[in-house]
């Protein structure tokens, strides 16, 4: 148990955001399951824990719904130190490492049988296919663009990401749509998809999209670091380490939430492959 | 609107003229115009809204930030002594939810009652004398992206309040509340099949391209309208003798353009509505299958002009697309439509199918980089609104000069969904500079005079009798110029960037006032008041490569500042500049 003393103590330093606080200090969204939410329950927290833990701190949280200006009111706000997921080299703030990558997916009920495979699949021309939308113009999903393309636009059902935040877990509302047959295939990011197949009563299939050079500069993996604030070095040499010394633990995490894993095909070196 | 002491709207008359009858401030005294009072409203976020004045009493609101979003406070207009304040009591998620700069565009006044539009989409009408709530109606839910950031119109009993959003992926509206119980009366969609846009027999649209039935879903692929912006956040004018509302619509979203081939009826377009029943009498598209994020959303002002040796009833538009449009307000007609800045993203507008004519080769297409698109997504002119003089029949126009690159850029990750985006890179247009304020002459369709600024001009303006106009700048400078040549008259240094409306009236003392809002914000300027990094030039949707180095310039702020003349230059005008 902890005094009350002490609890002050914690709160002060919290807010000092001293690198060598005794917390943890996460930025999270409150409601964004397989990632993260108020409970405790996503991956992201358990990540968390697992990072507290092993540096001798405790997680506390500035939770902040996950959308545009997210990073703005967070993390640049000093409200908290870390983000747990972000892309690697995401520009808003300093990556460590990357600690996974996945794939954009197709998630179909599998006794549909729709074995696709390729985002250029000619299936795809009679299927309903939904989609998560994020917003703005150029900001679509990989999978929303490469269909537009192609001129598959009829039969593409958009969901926006953001959704009716008074639900659980907004972007979920695309998988349920799949489960109940309203569409026959989405096209979503695989650790959503993937943990929705994991709990779903109904058997989904989950297929990594191959993606295919027609639709470059688009990409349907994705390298997932953490992310500090820039010139946050201490920190981000931490989590490195971490991330370099539990690849197993980490790993073994994911795919406990069904998050559907790739090969790391390419060096992290920015640029060398382009 | 006939009392020239006062201020009563944002945009001062139904018309949408800004123009003040009163001249006690005039080309020959403006140089010793002083600070008056000045007042803070206790949130350092973009002060967009304009103060309104009634009966020696101005009502002024604050952004949705601080402690007590949108807050409303009545002052005595004269002293500026504070009278009460009010403040809504806000959603508890809305502060999360919403993801942009928190502007209001400011107040409405109707018989006693002062209406206010919330961030989180409440109106609410206050009595104008104790500050007290008489009631409040929930128009949107700002979970599901929904906000309100316009000033309301109240026009024959009627709160006429539209929603903001369209990024999100909402549908968009304009809805008239009954000024005295706050119950709906009727919404009209600008998307969707004719019933719920509120298109009927009587809608006589003027082009062929816009006759037929259920255009709002049949100009879409398959339900594609559902959430297809078209959003309401601009400015209302009102015609009494036509007895018709006339308002534009925003861009087409949240698909990429490639996801919704058709026109997308009925964004980016202007209405004509009957304010009783909000049936549509005609309506005209400005960007037809929008690519840039051209909201037409921008004034229509309502003068009546000498084309041809006949008078028009006509409609000014200066559309965000760079074109002036000049259409007959009672038929939809487009009289002329030239570009009254640089453009290259359009070859001109087809008066004969009332169709703009895109240049295929600035088409936005993502992964490949399209160089030197202008105007920029905010357009020529975003929302900030101009001025009309009937004495010198000249149109004041603030507006930016930007023009963009349109590319792939790195990753973003949205609810922790990564994806390549396209980044928007504005930076000047043609000369270097990125604003400008400018006479434009609608009859002989050509520029006046103008003076260029350094940063986009984010303000509204205004113009009086006394042939004096007034804007700010975003890097803080209040300025008053000579309405009939463009030479500057006086100008005050404050204390942060303006992106607000100014407005000028007369005091319980006999004494005219200007007033305006000092603060920056928006959306070009949450560089310089919300931690935006500059280094990265792609932030806020692309403009903070144009604004780059306004925390050179300014920070945040929040204060009214009140302005009148000197004691010594109204001895002046006693003796000889008396009207």
């Amino acid at each position: 148990m902890r005094s009350l003393v002490s609890a002050a103590f914690l709160l002060a330093m919290a807010t000092s955001a001293a690198a060598d606080s005794e917390a943890l200090r996460v930025c999270a969204d409150p409601n964004n399951l397989p990632f993260s939410n108020r409970a405790g329950k996503g991956f992201e927290n358990k990540l968390a824990e697992m990072v507290a833990q092993k540096l001798g701190k405790d997680v506390v949280y500035t939770w902040w719904a996950q959308r545009r200006g997210f990073i703005r009111h967070t993390l640049k706000a000093g409200d908290c130190d870390l983000v747990i997921g972000v892309p690697a080299q995401y520009e808003l703030v300093e990556t460590t490492r990357p600690y996974y990558r996945s794939t954009y997916v197709f998630i179909s009920q599998t006794a549909r049988h729709l074995q696709l495979e390729a985002i250029d699949a000619p299936q795809l021309r009679k299927l309903s296919i939904g989609v998560h939308l994020i917003g703005d113009d150029g900001n679509n999903t990989p999978p929303a663009h490469a269909l537009g393309q192609q001129g598959i636009i009829d039969n593409v059902r958009g969901f926006m990401i953001y959704g009716d935040y008074r639900e659980p877990d907004p972007p979920a509302r695309l998988i349920e749509a799949v489960e109940r047959g309203d569409i026959d295939v989405a096209a979503a990011w695989g650790p959503l998809a993937g943990y929705a197949a994991k709990k779903s009563p109904i058997p989904l299939t989950v297929t990594p999209i191959l993606a295919s050079e027609l639709f470059a500069p688009q990409q349907f993996q994705f390298d997932i670091a953490m992310g500090v604030r820039k010139g946050d070095h201490a920190l981000r040499d931490r989590l490195n380490e971490f991330i370099a010394q539990n690849g197993e633990e980490i790993a073994a995490l994911l795919v406990s939430y069904g998050v559907p894993l790739m090969e790391k095909r390419f060096s992290s070196t920015a640029g060398v492959h382009r | 609107m006939k009392d020239v002491s006062q201020w009563p709207m944002a945009a001062r008359d139904y018309a949408n003229t800004r123009y003040s009858e009163l001249d006690q401030i005039n080309t020959a005294n403006a140089s010793q115009l002083q600070l008056a009072w000045t007042f803070s409203v206790g949130a350092d976020r973009g002060q967009e809204a304009a103060p309104i004045v009634i009966d020696g009493t101005m009502y002024v609101v604050g952004p949705y930030d601080g402690p007590y979003p949108n807050r409303v406070f009545a002052l005595d207009a004269t002293t500026g002594e504070l009278k009460w304040s009010y403040a809504p009591r806000p959603e508890p998620a809305a502060k999360g939810v919403a993801c942009c700069d928190v502007v209001n565009r400011g107040l409405a006044f109707d018989n006693g009652k002062v209406f206010l539009n919330t961030l989180d989409n409440h109106t609410v009408a206050i009595d104008s004398k104790t500050g007290k709530e008489l009631w409040h109606t929930k128009l949107g839910e700002i979970n599901r992206g929904e906000t309100i950031t316009m000033a309301p119109v109240v026009v024959k009993g009627k709160v006429l309040v539209g929603n903001s959003g369209g990024e999100l992926g909402v549908r968009g509206w304009i809805t008239a509340l009954d000024e005295d119980t706050g119950a709906i009366k009727w919404r009209a969609y600008s998307t969707g099949p004719d019933n719920e846009v509120l298109i009927g027999d009587d809608f006589k649209p003027f082009y062929a391209t816009l006759k037929g039935k259920d255009l709002g879903v049949t100009s879409w692929p398959a339900d594609r309208w559902q959430i297809g912006g078209g959003t309401v956040w601009g400015w209302i004018s009102y015609d009494p003798e036509l007895n018709l509302i006339y308002y534009g619509t925003a861009n087409p979203s949240p698909w990429n353009a490639n996801q919704r081939s058709g026109d997308n009826l009925w964004t980016t377009a202007i209405f004509a509505r009957d304010p009783d029943t909000g049936r549509a009498k005609w309506a005209y598209q400005i960007n037809p299958h929008d690519l840039f994020d051209h909201d037409e959303i921008n004034e229509n002002i309502l003068v009546d002009l000498e084309i041809n040796g006949t008078t028009r009833k006509a409609l000014i538009h200066p559309g965000r697309n760079g074109y002036m449009y000049v259409m007959d307000r009672a038929t939809g007609e487009v009289i002329s439509a030239d570009p009254y800045d640089h453009v290259n993203s359009y070859k001109g507008v087809d008066l004969k199918t009332g169709r703009i004519i895109p240049n295929g080769e600035k088409t936005p297409i993502l992964g490949q980089t399209i160089n030197d698109i202008c105007p920029a997504s905010p357009g020529v002119k975003d929302w900030q609104p101009s001025a009309w003089s009937p004495r010198t029949k000249l149109l004041y126009v603030p507006h930016q000069h930007l023009c963009m690159d349109f590319k792939s850029s790195e990753v973003g990750y949205i609810a922790g969904t990564p994806f390549i985006g396209a980044s928007v890179d504005m930076y000047a247009g043609p000369g270097g500079y990125r604003g400008e304020f400018m006479a434009w002459d609608p009859v002989g369709k050509k520029k006046v005079w103008e003076i260029h600024e350094k940063l986009p001009v984010w303000t509204g303006t205004l113009v009086t009798a006394g042939d004096v106009t007034f804007y700010g700048t975003m890097d803080r400078v209040f300025k008053a110029v000579d309405a009939k040549n463009g030479n500057v008259l006086w100008q005050f240094r404050a204390g942060s960037g303006f992106i607000g409306q100014p407005v000028t009236y007369r005091g319980s003392d006999g004494q005219q006032y200007v007033a305006m809002l000092s603060g920056v914000g928006g959306w070009p300027g949450v560089v310089a008041n919300a931690e935006v990094d500059p280094r990265v030039r792609n932030a806020a949707l692309g403009f903070t490569g144009a604004t780059q180095d306004l925390p050179f310039y300014t920070a945040g702020g929040s204060e009214l500042l009140v302005f009148k003349l000197s004691p010594a230059a109204l001895k002046d005008n006693g003796n000889a500049q008396s009207r």
